[in-house]
């Protein structure tokens, strides 16, 4: 019998149809894979069965009767628990506070007395936590066990798994796994949303793919394969970029020497870090979220200054200069967080302008017409989905993406700083934002990035920079790279002593 | 000079007491993630009410009851607007002081007409636990209101701390979207917090025309539900540091009443700027790293 049963289910949001008549099932005991793009209507779906939405048609049944949910009380008391890619904990509160919260019974409330049952529960389902830590203090793969633990502490038998490896280092995702295999050996089910093909084939028994709100078809994963997969997925065979050959190595257009800079709270954040890029290469950094990159790129965009150390664009220093001589001294920048990088109640027209805004301004105003013109070009040759007179917020993450790389790019600056530039974006956007960052480095710009996602940094870099609490402890050739190496230098456990460059 | 201090220790807990109960009311409102500026009104409304309840029924504990039940009211208004309807915080919250200043007002002058000296009642007793005795005897002797005011602080802990009700206000003045994933009714929560606080706001401007004056004026509450809103800060949103700032708020005023007196050659505006320039600096040190829930201010929808 199936755990979950969704018939057809549909739900709009205003002109967009998210989910139009999709059909899902969910055996027991099985790890059911949900696949597909950003926007495919995945998370739509799941959010429908754990009751945040509310479907317009179609129906719920849950071990085989039908039943109405309409808040994610409901869907818990039918068995239903979701971890968010997004973690729902309230960070001041402990563990076991997080765990207990809104299931606690009666009025008093024993903090000793719920500590000891979630750590009982904490054993009884093999989940490694501490109950009396508070959140704040907890790193991702921590947090994410303690949704997985509240989940079951509210007597999920179906467990809703949203991304979640987005966030996980790979040594993380391996716990993962365990813990879901186990758990599923206990007879749990799961549902697991993702858009990275290996992770489905590795770890579930059927695939469910959606593509623009519709269902493709289930799959069971022994008769398929990651190809058949993507071109479900994405409507095509082929996808992804790859670096085309070696590029010489030139002269260093982006010199790093022994930055080391304070972050906010006043401690160390990066430590005597020295780079060099040269033209036409990309150098990757690949890390762990916090451990100096966001720093990194604050200081070479001009917005934290370092306590000590040097700066370099070719010959010319620009350590402490302000964002728009760092602008004008040839570096274009893709900030770690798109919507930080544009102005949301401004136009898309204006954001175009705004890092350039002295080439738009004739006699102390605004060229209306000139910014008129230059946002019609950009988005015909960056293919924006978007009218010039758009506000920004309006777009989505793939075409607020566009317009930032075209602002960023369109003056062919000679140092490209990328950070998480795909962080978000599904598989299509994803894969123009690389060809345009190769696109730089093969007309001879040195490109900097900062990436989380190890498959980004290494198929396109040239040479691997590991950042790892603010020190750079190792630079791989990106041909020599493995997943696993990288891994063990990320979480600190191994330090590369080979040097290049 | 010792019964300088006396007296100075005993006035000093006498106007903490309307600090205590507005700045606890608050910390319910803010720690479930509204702010309150319907707090100066919703005293007004308090002082108001309980002294035409007071006033029509003969009793003054009826009087408190009534201002209790007229600020879960406010609080529930503050709910249905900030919460329910998801309006703007502070636009929601100085509607309702303006609101409710304009109804009491009203209300006052359908009763008592325009009175050339302000209406009184035979107000509360103080009571007198130690009789006579020195400098013990003076200190507490206090209003049942202001004994009360300091038992509700550690009330008002156990109640955050050690219920259910308590750890759901908590979550979902921090983090509503959890909380709500987690089954919580953010809505309800809030609804709750913000009538727990409201009551307490309108008990405190009651002691003011209950026990203080035993009168009804225009400017009773003389922007003491503002220095509420920055004591919050000054306790760091936390039970037992209330306390510490109303002390404080209120020692200074005390004391400037009597420096007044001394006969002091500066104008007497400069004492009674005294204590908010007090506040002011504590603030300063006190609330630099102060950090707020952090929902506050931000009205809960559902996607």
């Amino acid at each position: 019998m199936n755990a979950i049963e969704m018939k057809s289910i549909t739900k709009r949001f205003g002109p967009l149809v998210a989910n139009d008549h999709i059909d899902f099932d969910l055996q027991k005991g099985e790890i059911h894979a949900l696949l597909g793009e950003n926007g495919a209507g995945k998370t739509t779906l799941m959010r429908i069965l754990y009751g945040l939405y509310h479907a317009d048609s179609g129906q719920i049944l849950v071990d085989g009767s039908p039943v109405h949910i309409t808040s994610p009380k409901d869907a818990i008391g039918w068995g239903i628990g979701m971890v968010s890619q997004h973690f729902t904990l309230v960070s001041p509160l402990t563990v076991a506070e997080n765990v207990v919260l809104g299931y606690n019974k009666g009025y008093i409330y024993r903090p000793q007395e719920v500590i000891q049952n979630v750590t009982k529960a904490a054993n009884q389902f093999g989940i490694d936590v501490e109950p009396s830590a508070i959140i704040r203090h907890l790193s991702v793969g921590e947090r994410q066990r303690v949704e997985i633990l509240k989940a079951l502490y509210h007597n999920a038998k179906v467990l809703i798994m949203d991304e979640p490896t987005a966030v996980l280092v790979p040594q993380e995702v391996d716990i993962l796994f365990q813990t879901l295999e186990r758990l599923r050996k206990d007879g749990l089910s799961v549902i697991f949303i993702s858009h990275k093909l290996y992770e489905v084939m590795t770890i579930c028994d059927r695939i469910t793919v959606l593509r623009d709100g519709k269902k493709i078809g289930t799959v069971l994963k022994n008769d398929t394969s990651e190809r058949e997969l993507a071109r479900m997925m994405v409507g095509r065979e082929t996808f992804g970029v790859y670096r085309q050959g070696e590029q010489k190595a030139g002269n260093p257009l982006l010199r790093i020497e022994n930055i080391t800079a304070v972050d906010k709270k006043g401690l160390t954040a990066l430590k005597n870090v020295s780079l060099n890029v040269y033209e036409g290469e990309v150098l990757g950094i690949a890390g762990v979220s916090g451990n100096g990159q966001s720093e990194l790129t604050q200081v070479l965009s001009g917005t934290l200054k370092p306590a000590s150390g040097k700066i370099f664009i070719g010959d010319k220093e620009i350590t402490n200069a302000s964002p728009s001589e760092i602008t004008r001294a040839g570096v274009g920048r893709i900030p770690e967080d798109r919507h930080a990088g544009v102005v949301g109640e401004l136009t898309v027209a204006e954001n175009l302008a705004l890092e350039s805004i002295e080439k738009f301004t004739r006699r102390s105003t605004l060229d209306k017409r000139l910014i008129l013109k230059n946002a019609e070009q950009l988005i015909s040759e960056y293919q924006i989905k978007a009218r010039p007179t758009d506000p920004i917020r309006t777009l989505s993450g793939g075409n607020m993406q566009k317009v930032i790389l075209a602002r960023a790019l369109s003056p062919e600056p000679r140092v490209v700083i990328a950070s998480q530039p795909t962080r978000g974006l599904d598989v299509g956007a994803t894969e123009y934002v690389r060809t345009k960052l190769l696109e730089q480095r093969n007309r001879g710009a040195a490109v900097l990035l900062l990436s989380e996602d190890l498959e980004e940094v290494m198929s396109l870099s040239d040479r691997i920079a590991v950042i790892y609490e603010g020190q750079i402890v190792g630079i791989v050739p990106g041909t020599e790279a493995t997943e696993e190496q990288l891994g063990l230098m990320m979480t600190g456990a191994r330090q590369e002593v080979k040097q290049h460059g | 000079m010792d019964t300088f201090i006396v007296g100075l220790i005993a006035a000093t807990l006498r106007v903490a007491t309307p600090l205590i109960y507005g700045t606890l009311g608050e910390l319910y409102s803010e720690r479930s993630g509204v702010l309150n500026l319907g707090i100066e009104g919703t005293m007004f409304f308090g002082a108001f009410v309980g002294f035409a309840a007071a006033d029509a029924t003969g009793s003054l504990w009826l009087g408190v009851l009534a201002a209790l039940l007229g600020g879960m009211l406010a609080g529930l208004l503050m709910a249905f607007f900030s919460v329910r309807l998801g309006v703007n915080q502070h636009v929601s919250g100085l509607g309702i002081t303006l609101l409710l200043t304009a109804v009491s007002l009203f209300f006052f002058r359908l009763i008592y007409g325009e009175p050339r000296i302000p209406p009184s009642i035979r107000s509360f007793d103080q009571l007198q636990p130690f009789g006579n005795l020195p400098i013990i005897g003076p200190i507490t002797t206090q209003y049942a209101l202001t004994y009360i005011s300091f038992l509700i602080i550690p009330l008002a802990w156990w109640v955050l701390y050690r219920t259910n009700v308590g750890l759901n206000i908590r979550a979902v003045g921090e983090n509503p979207e959890a909380a709500d994933a987690a089954g919580v009714n953010v809505y309800r929560v809030r609804s709750y917090a913000l009538m727990i606080g409201g009551g307490l706001m309108a008990v405190g401007g009651a002691f003011l025309s209950l026990a203080q004056l035993g009168a009804f004026t225009y400017g009773i509450i003389a922007g003491r539900g503002w220095v509420c809103i920055a004591l919050i800060i000054f306790a760091n949103w936390q039970p037992a540091k209330v306390l510490w700032g109303a002390l404080l708020f209120g020692g200074v005023f005390a004391l400037q009443l009597r420096l007044q007196s001394t006969g002091l050659n500066l104008p007497y505006e400069t004492f009674l700027a005294l204590p908010y320039v007090v506040t002011i600096i504590a603030l300063a040190i006190a609330g630099r790293n102060a950090t707020g829930p952090a929902a506050v201010l931000k009205a809960y929808k559902r996607e």
